[in-house]
């Protein structure tokens, strides 16, 4: 199978407008001929993909299409069955601890009784073994760093309001702007979101769409985004990627998101209306995939 | 001359620490104490109580086993402890089958249990200090014992304490932070097994909980804060065990009864603390 690929991404052109090239001469991921596996059923085949370093590209596609198994791979949890995959200029693997991650859609439910400062400080040094026990001044400086750092990434996403609450008594927006912080406070070179604007209502869509935007341009971060819907992210995204059939499109949005890509895509005729307020709307796709076949059915 | 409560606490402080047995005692509860409330505040965390009380039950075939086999009983409840940890852990943390899973090994444990006791002809009347303890009788070995073992597992959970806690609250985001939270699933298990079996020793199988759930969940209900609530945990679980030790000196009832009713009480407390609070 060839994926097809749409030239802007080569060169960048409407890409790398956020960063100076010559700091980051690495893409922040390169995925070149990838196949993907996942209980050894191949999800995607010869993918292509180039995000640059302060790009915002969404990944789109039905259920079952990839996009969190794609997640997955760039963020080095699932090998490549062939293919190369790069990411900040190193293995997936080795890249993780300057990648912060969103996985999908997690509620904690009102049980939970931690406050959200403490999800978001999980963040930055969760991982770490031993105890902070802050007896030299090093150590207590440390902490402080640790502190302000988790206090200036609450207020960056506009949480301060609640983050010392139990995060189980917060909505859900409230909620997913102290994952998003608990994603950023390690000053993240690449952003890895899955769904994150899933089941949140539409204002709170908008503003978490505005909220990475700021992130990604102010800050040079890479968003990489799984997305179920394009509409709240247009405006914002450099490209989308356009998952379908174990095959990935790439390009700008409204070279994508076409009747004619789509159809060609899902082998199935697809159309692509715009409303008035540029909105638009995909009618026709074919059902989630694991429907056509056994061969595409991971979801 | 038997002990009587009176007003003045000095003499009362000095009646308890009269005898040598009451000293051990005490020792004992203490260590226990503290190790209880550090480990049952992350097994509340994780809910994984049900896990708890099947490591509990586990003193069941690890004394009646420990009796046919010819080996010490303490050694007989940290093997079976950790076999049962073992055995749970395979089953999948998270999965639908979870708790289907640890229920069977409870059931295979005490099946092993009555096996034993048959095979064995034990008499019925070291059941019940398996069942509910027997505090009273701790020797200064044994008061050494537990504090090793409650060295090694608070030693064990500060090296893991801000891993294990984010694999609890996050664990999908844990993992890709590269916490090895599968690794974690086992160790904490194999930890709260040796925290149940060294436990269990004193307060006895059925009464464990009073230690290792109520106040964690009490401290839970408290304060959302991590460090403020685990040291409340801890805080909390000794004084349960030293006002149920206190109490039952100067009384005819069991130390258990008083222990567990203890903290229950601080549990209802907590609660209705801190509904009041909210309205």
């Amino acid at each position: 199978m060839i994926a097809e690929r749409n030239d802007e991404s080569l060169s960048g052109s409407s890409a790398g407008s956020h960063v100076d090239p010559a700091t980051h001469q690495e893409p922040a991921v390169a995925l070149s001929a990838a196949t993907i596996t996942r209980a050894g059923q191949q999800v995607l085949a010869d993918v292509e993909l180039t995000v640059s370093h302060g790009e915002f590209v969404a990944v789109l596609g039905p259920n079952g299409a990839g996009k969190s198994t794609l997640m997955l791979t760039i963020l080095g949890l699932l090998p490549l069955a062939a293919g190369q995959a790069s990411v900040l200029g190193t293995e997936p693997v080795a890249a993780r601890p300057r990648v912060g991650y969103l996985p999908q859609r997690r509620a904690f439910d009102e049980s939970t009784r931690v406050r959200g400062v403490d999800v978001v400080s999980l963040g930055l040094d969760g991982a770490r073994w031993g105890l902070p026990v802050p007896i030299s001044p090093a150590a207590r400086a440390r902490r402080r760093d640790v502190r302000r750092r988790v206090r200036e990434t609450i207020e960056l996403v506009g949480a301060s309001e609640y983050a010392q609450r139990p995060i189980g008594e917060l909505s859900g927006g409230e909620q997913q702007r102290l994952l998003i912080a608990q994603a950023l406070v390690r000053d993240p070179e690449l952003l890895i979101l899955d769904e994150p604007l899933d089941s949140l209502d539409l204002p709170n869509q908008a503003e978490i769409a505005a909220l990475l935007d700021r992130i990604c341009t102010g800050r040079g971060v890479a968003v990489l985004l799984v997305a179920h819907d394009v509409n709240p992210l247009i405006g914002y995204l450099d490209r989308v990627i356009y998952l379908a059939h174990g095959r990935a499109l790439e390009g700008p949005v409204e070279e994508v998101i076409t009747s004619e890509k789509l159809s060609d895509l899902y082998g199935a005729p697809v159309e692509v209306l715009r409303t008035t307020q540029g909105r638009l709307v995909v009618v026709g796709t074919p059902d989630a995939p694991h429907h056509h076949g056994p061969r595409h059915g991971h979801p | 001359m038997s002990p009587s409560l009176s007003l003045d606490l000095v003499s009362d402080v000095r009646q308890l620490l009269e005898f040598q047995f009451m000293v051990n005692a005490l020792e004992a509860a203490t260590i226990v104490a503290v190790l209880a409330g550090a480990v049952g505040w992350y097994m509340v965390l994780r809910r994984q109580s049900f896990a708890g009380h099947t490591l509990s039950v586990m003193a069941f075939p690890g004394a009646t086993g420990a009796a046919l086999a010819g080996i010490p009983t303490a050694l007989g409840y940290y093997l079976a402890c950790g076999a049962a940890a073992v055995a749970i852990g395979r089953s999948g943390r998270g999965s639908r089958t979870e708790n289907a899973a640890i229920g069977t090994v409870q059931t295979a444990g005490l099946a092993a249990g009555f096996l034993f006791l048959s095979l064995g002809h034990a008499v019925l009347s070291g059941l019940e200090t398996v069942l509910f303890g027997n505090i009273l009788g701790v020797s200064s070995g044994q008061v050494l014992g537990l504090l090793v073992v409650a060295a090694v597992v608070l030693g064990l959970l500060a090296v893991g304490a801000r891993p294990l806690l984010f694999a609890t609250i996050d664990r999908e985001v844990a993992r890709a932070s590269g916490v090895p939270v599968a690794a974690l699933d086992v160790g904490f298990l194999l930890v709260l097994a040796l925290a149940v079996a060294a436990t269990s020793q004193i307060t006895g199988a059925l009464l464990v909980f009073a230690l290792l759930v109520a106040p964690p969940a009490a401290a839970q209900v408290l304060t959302t804060r991590p460090l403020a609530s685990l040291a409340l945990s801890i805080a909390f679980a000794v004084l349960v065990a030293w006002l149920g030790l206190g109490i039952a000196y100067f009384s005819i009832y069991p130390v258990g009864f008083y222990i567990t009713s203890i903290a229950f009480g601080l549990y209802l407390l907590a609660r209705i603390g801190r509904r009041l609070a909210r309205t």
